[in-house]
């Protein structure tokens, strides 16, 4: 299959230079600029992360002296990774990338819509970056409500046009993810090779289309939401000003119905690429297919109907929250079956514990950890001692730092040779990982016991009695940073010594079409479509 | 693609645009329902007395149970807003479905006529589906002139078939709170007309 897609190469449009970035319609030249994109956005979330903790290292102020930048930090932190690296990578970058060729698709559904879709998310980065530096609240500069965006902080706390331009980055942002969703939603439902039913459709597909139905579903209410914030902050009107008959907390509930499901747009891709890591490097096929695909199914359609586990603390009533309560704990149940699922997967295979595999298992590990605390936290009860502590903090940083941060790395060390067309060392790529697992652990395990003594999120100081976890944490950032050094050392030793990686760098077990194509793929693949016979996922 | 046969690409190409045109049908919706959502909620509190939005109603309840509650007056200004606001009572004791009025002061404190229209809430938030109120002051928007002072009255009752609601048997005081704020814009803006609590609500 290969060679025939090869063979046509000459005949097709090969622009070159920077038409072929700027104007390019091709997925794997987009999902570049998507995975570049996604790692400068975090080396600029990461500085940002970085200064907070080393603010965070000893009680009283040492770096900030407004206490408002930290919270600007905060927020731009937040929202930098959750819409500039993590939806980026995943979505953008490795789903563009490998979408289409997984379904034996030539490109993707909407060429040209994709470069928009791409070059949207610099602008509104630019414009996020922008409000950083523009008057907020007064007397400092930029946003600093967290990214929740909550009102009233957001529209009586914050006059200057900090937020205004955060608004519209969001916007923009958002708009890109949209047109990417319906991208990806029309690929995979009309652009399958021949017989490639849905349901031999490998697991990162599916997970992509179930996040992109997420997307579709939910970021259209956060830019209703959002907008209502601008018309309150600028044309007068009063959706969330009690002053005008509005409600604040009508903002939540707009906010988390898409909050939620979007923290399983951030995960969704992760469980997709850790089952091909594990099943490749077990050598076997995933254990419990159809159940691992309809799990992403439920997970998503539940994760629709919780959203309220986020607003205990603003009143709702028992019942309310004795349904939130059960609901968010159901989430468990596929979210299990996935975990035993990747262990089964595993049981009895012939394993190899390559990096992009050892960086999987990480990632098992740590989501589980995270989704442990998950359930903790979804008691009504103990969340009202819990809420806005670190202990929530740890959380969702052990589901999306660790979570879905390592499943990029895998996803990273799994598919750079396919993608590069470069062996990437094993061994720097597995001093990676001990690093940031060393890291990761030592900077957000202790936030556990902070949060369980009750110091609370979002303080730029604390009482002495919490310095000692906090200057652990901060070590362990430090240990994590040092850890992306490793990183950049190791892209820039694959790239200078230029060993090729071949078809098939990782052997019997990686069955999907990509390690069909040479590396990196040809420029148009499948001129012929490849015909799918067995179930091979 | 190119070397499918022509009738073939039509319908897949046909098909795309099919699936295209769904996902944008589903983005318009979802955007509609994120501001449907802001008249929705609101009847949604009125109709339930979520989050402690109490209920109007038109008649007097038609027993009086055993259970009293201590009602507690809450009164306060919203900044901007030159008015002296004060419950007559602090609290009252009242049986569940007896109908009580109490008077609130208000007092425009500044030398020129202001606007001024209540916001409600009682807490525990749970209570407002019980909480019923025959007439308010702050149905409608209040109008002071320079140093005039108003008796305002409140007439309400607490739903005898409170009673038979568990979750609710602990509760002993009820605290009514309004906060007065600047009536936004005269002659209002059209979007706040609708969802603003000036007009005699329906319900």
């Amino acid at each position: 299959m290969a060679h025939a897609a090869t063979a046509h190469e000459a005949h097709h449009d090969h622009p070159t230079g920077w038409r072929r970035w700027v104007l390019s319609t091709n997925h794997k030249d987009i999902g570049t600029m998507y995975l570049i994109f996604g790692i400068v956005a975090g080396l600029i979330g990461g500085a940002l992360s970085i200064a907070m903790r080393l603010e965070l290292q000893e009680p009283g102020l040492q770096y900030f002296t407004n206490p408002q930048t930290y919270n600007v930090f905060v927020t731009g932190h937040g929202l930098i990774m959750v819409f500039f690296v993590v939806m980026p990578a995943l979505i953008g970058g490795f789903g563009n990338w490998f979408v289409p060729i997984m379904i034996g698709a030539p490109d993707m559904a909407f060429p040209r819509m994709n470069n928009v879709s791409f070059w949207l998310l610099p602008a509104a980065f630019g414009l996020l970056l922008i409000s950083m530096f523009v008057e907020g609240a007064p007397g400092s500069t930029g946003f600093g409500g967290g990214w929740t965006v909550y009102p009233p902080l957001s529209t009586s706390g914050h006059p200057g046009p900090a937020l205004d331009f955060g608004i519209l980055a969001l916007h923009i942002a958002g708009a890109s993810s949209i047109l990417g969703a319906i991208n990806f939603i029309t690929t995979i439902l009309n652009m399958r090779a021949p017989g490639m039913t849905i349901h031999r459709m490998p697991l990162f597909a599916w997970a992509m289309l179930v996040t992109a139905f997420l997307l579709l579903l939910s970021l259209p209410v956060l830019a209703g939401a959002i907008t209502m914030l601008l018309t309150d902050r600028n044309f007068g009107t009063t959706f969330f000003d009690p002053a005008g008959g509005g409600d604040p907390v009508l903002y939540q509930h707009l906010f988390w119905f898409f909050g939620h499901p979007e923290v399983y747009i951030m995960i969704l891709p992760a469980f997709g690429i850790v089952s091909h890591i594990i099943s490749t490097f077990s050598k076997k096929p995933v254990f419990g297919y159809l159940g691992m695909a309809y799990a992403m199914v439920a997970i998503g359609a539940v994760g629709f109907v919780v959203w309220a586990h986020h607003m205990y603390t603003a009143g709702l009533s028992l019942k309310t929250q004795q349904y939130f309560v059960f609901a968010t704990m159901v989430i468990a149940v596929p979210t299990g079956v996935k975990i035993f699922s990747w262990i089964a997967t595993m049981w009895g295979g012939s394993m190899r514990f390559t990096s992009p595999m050892i960086w999987a298992i990480g990632f098992i590990f740590l989501f589980t950890v995270g989704g442990v605390t998950g359930v903790v936290l979804a008691n009504a009860g103990i969340d009202r001692q819990l809420h806005n502590t670190y202990y929530v903090v740890a959380h969702f940083h052990y589901v999306l730092s660790l979570g879905a941060v390592f499943a990029i790395f895998a996803a990273w060390y799994y598919w750079f040779p396919k993608i590069t067309g470069y062996v990437f060392s094993e061994f720097l790529a597995k001093l990676h990982f001990w690093i940031a697992f060393i890291g990761a652990n030592v900077l957000f395990f202790p936030m556990h016991f902070s949060g369980l003594a009750g110091m609370p999120r979002h303080y730029v100081d604390y009482p002495d009695a919490f310095a000692g976890w906090n200057r652990i944490s901060s070590i362990g950032s430090y240990i994590f940073a040092f850890g992306l050094l490793v990183f950049f050392y190791g892209c820039w030793q694959a790239f200078s010594r230029k060993q090729a990686a071949g078809e098939n760098p990782w052997g019997a077990g990686a069955t999907t079409l990509e390690w069909t194509l040479s590396s990196p793929p040809p420029y148009h693949q499948f001129e012929t479509l490849p015909r799918i016979t067995g179930s091979e996922h | 693609m190119t070397d499918a046969p022509a009738p073939l690409q039509q319908k897949k190409d046909r098909a795309m645009r099919r699936t295209m045109f769904a996902c944008v049908g589903v983005v318009a919706t979802m955007t509609g329902a994120a501001f449907a959502a802001v008249p929705l909620y609101e009847l949604f509190c009125k109709v339930t007395g979520f989050g402690g939005t109490p209920r109007i109603a038109e008649s007097e309840a038609s027993r009086v149970a055993d259970r009293v509650f201590t009602v507690r007056f809450d009164a306060n200004v919203a900044p901007g807003l030159p008015w002296k606001f004060e419950p007559e009572t602090p609290s009252v004791d009242v049986r569940a479905g007896e109908t009580i009025t109490v008077f609130y002061k208000i007092r425009n404190t500044s030398s020129s006529e202001s606007v001024g229209i209540a916001n409600f809430n009682v807490q525990p938030n749970q209570i407002g589906g019980w909480f019923n109120k025959l007439q308010c002051f702050c149905f409608n928007e209040l109008t002071l002139k320079p140093g005039e002072t108003m008796d305002a009255p409140v007439v309400f009752f607490v739903d005898p078939e409170i009673v038979k609601e568990r979750e609710l048997e602990r509760v002993r005081t009820i605290t009514l709170s309004y906060t007065f704020f600047p009536a936004k814009g005269h002659p209002k803006p059209l979007a706040e007309a609708k969802t603003g609590r000036s007009e005699a609500p329906e319900l």
